[in-house]
């Protein structure tokens, strides 16, 4: 158990290495308001890094950190080897390519029905013909139960299918890397079983390397190999997920139990 | 952390006494930008031109019964105000000419860019606005697909296309417009206004006249999506950018106009 990664590799994060994306030292703030400060964390390749945290903690931003759509204030952020602050906008680009993103909201397309949404990364990135796209986004859609509502628009879906459907648009292009913010987050129980069993699912078929942002401690549980807490601006546990739970760190223990007494401030 | 700190300290210090300017200049440098990334992805024809299509009939169409009725008034309204004067007078040889002349240099490209900032520049930046507010900008940009190439370029084609389409009906409505009158008013017969239309008003009226309207094209473009990308907040926040959008643009259409007046028509 360590609020700080072990003996940096010779290269962070490079293909071949355990560790594919790291986050050292990371500080950011909007204005005069700290989000990070010191952030440490580790993602290991091939395995499920959740970082949980109180609401509003900043942990989103730590998805957006990784996809290079915000920029730290102070301090690196290596995704495969790639210092992100040192990369042009087409070579970000083209590690953006190697990634999903599943946002809290789905973030789809309104104007576009399911099958354009999830085949759109396909129609932006590869040279695939038009066949071949529609031939994967079908496979895609069916493997998320998604098959009936290839051809509705998103307004016309359910929330948890809403979510589902920016799920099959995140791995349509089989990433190396999977972002997932709050999948489960407004969900009622069972819509949060098939979320979770669909993370399960899409883990095993892909084996990417997976950071998900969540608090919703039985399904954190469920599919993390790593879990990380993130308060007060940094990373103050993290560990698989069997040792996390034994945590002896009052903050985390207060946050698992989600107790009202504890030192963390309400 | 400490030299970021003072640096931005200085940079708000330095700031202060002229905000003003500096959003005067950072709105400028913006749409400056803006313009430049989209006539790249241009000249390099890295755009979507089902796209650029799609959204020029939505429009276009949107726009077009507006545009004749506003247009058609004014004919009606030009011809009301000089035929009665230059008939008592025994001028009635201008009142086509007058009607025409002030149609196809000046109010048909002001008009039709005025109303398509209102009708166009509104819907580009309440759904651009929109898009940012749930997220899908940021969807766009966590795939490494570029908001200007596939949202900014087909907009701007849609509107640079569509102005002088339109400004080519809006000419002949009021001229038509203009001609109901003066017969109603004054029966004026048909051949001496439309002589006096050929004889006022040359192609390259018309065509400076289109030229104009495809320059107002381009402002409302940049400028709605500008607007709308920079949208912050929520719902707010989108009508806040839509009702500055078509301000701004109105404003600069009228400046715009007088500008390139001087330097087309000397």
């Amino acid at each position: 158990m360590t609020t700080r990664p072990s003996a940096a590799p010779a290269s962070p994060g490079a293909p071949g290495t355990d560790i594919a994306i790291r986050l050292q030292n990371v500080h950011l703030r909007y204005g005069d308001k700290i989000v990070l400060s010191g952030l440490t964390l580790d993602c290991e390749r091939g395995k499920v890094t959740t970082v949980i945290g109180l609401s509003g903690a900043g942990k989103s931003t730590i998805l957006r950190l990784i996809n290079g759509l915000r920029r730290p204030t102070a301090g690196r952020v290596i995704v495969n080897g790639l210092d992100l602050a040192g990369l042009r906008e087409n070579e970000l680009n083209a590690l953006r390519r190697k990634m999903g993103f599943a946002f809290q909201a789905a973030a789809l397309f309104d104007s576009m029905t399911v099958a354009e949404n999830v085949a759109f990364p396909l129609y932006e990135h590869t040279t695939l013909s038009r066949d071949e796209i529609d031939r994967r986004v079908h496979e895609t859609l069916e493997s998320l139960g998604l098959a009936d509502v290839a051809q509705r628009l998103p307004a016309e879906l359910s929330g948890g299918m809403q979510k589902r459907v920016g799920f099959a648009r995140a791995i349509v292009n089989e990433p190396e890397i999977l972002l997932f913010d709050e999948p489960t987050t407004g969900l009622d129980p069972i819509m949060t079983n098939v979320i979770t069993d669909t993370i399960k699912q899409i883990q095993a078929h892909l084996h990417a390397t997976s950071v998900v942002v969540m608090h919703d401690m039985p399904v954190v549980y469920a599919i993390s190999d790593n879990i990380a807490m993130l308060f007060e601006g940094a990373i103050i546990e993290s560990g698989p997920t069997a040792e996390f739970r034994r945590s002896k760190n009052p903050i985390v223990q207060q946050f698992l139990q989600g107790s009202e007494v504890g030192p963390i401030p309400l | 952390m400490s030299s970021v700190v003072g640096t931005s300290f200085y940079l708000r210090t330095l700031r202060r006494p002229f905000p003003v300017t500096r959003r005067f200049f950072e709105y400028v440098g913006g749409l400056t930008l803006l313009f430049r990334d989209s006539l790249s992805y241009l000249v390099r024809l890295r755009f979507r031109p089902r796209e650029a299509v799609r959204q020029g009939a939505f429009l276009i169409v949107s726009s077009l019964p507006i545009i004749l009725l506003t247009s058609g008034f004014t004919g009606l309204v030009i011809s009301l105000e000089t035929a009665v004067s230059a008939v008592q007078y025994g001028f009635s040889q201008i009142i086509g000419g007058s009607v025409a002349f002030g149609v196809v240099r000046e109010l048909g490209p002001m008009l039709t860019g005025i109303v398509f900032a209102g009708r166009a520049g509104a819907a580009i930046t309440a759904q651009l606005g929109s898009m940012v507010v749930t997220e899908q900008i940021e969807a766009l940009e966590s795939m490494g697909a570029s908001p200007t190439r596939v949202l900014v370029v087909p907009r701007l084609l849609a509107c640079v296309v569509g102005m002088p389409m339109l400004t080519v009906f809006a000419d002949i409505i009021a001229v038509y417009g203009g001609y109901y009158m003066a017969w109603l008013r004054v029966h004026l017969p048909p051949p001496t206004y439309w002589l006096s239309v050929q004889q006022f008003v040359t192609f390259a009226d018309f065509e400076k006249g289109l030229l104009k309207a495809a320059i107002f094209g381009v402002l409302i473009a940049l400028v709605a999506c500008h607007e709308g990308l920079r949208t912050e907040g929520g719902a707010e926040g989108v009508g806040k950018v839509t009702t500055q959008a078509v301000v701004t643009a109105i404003i600069l259409i009228f400046g715009l106009n007088f500008a390139l007046s001087y330097v087309l028509f000397p």
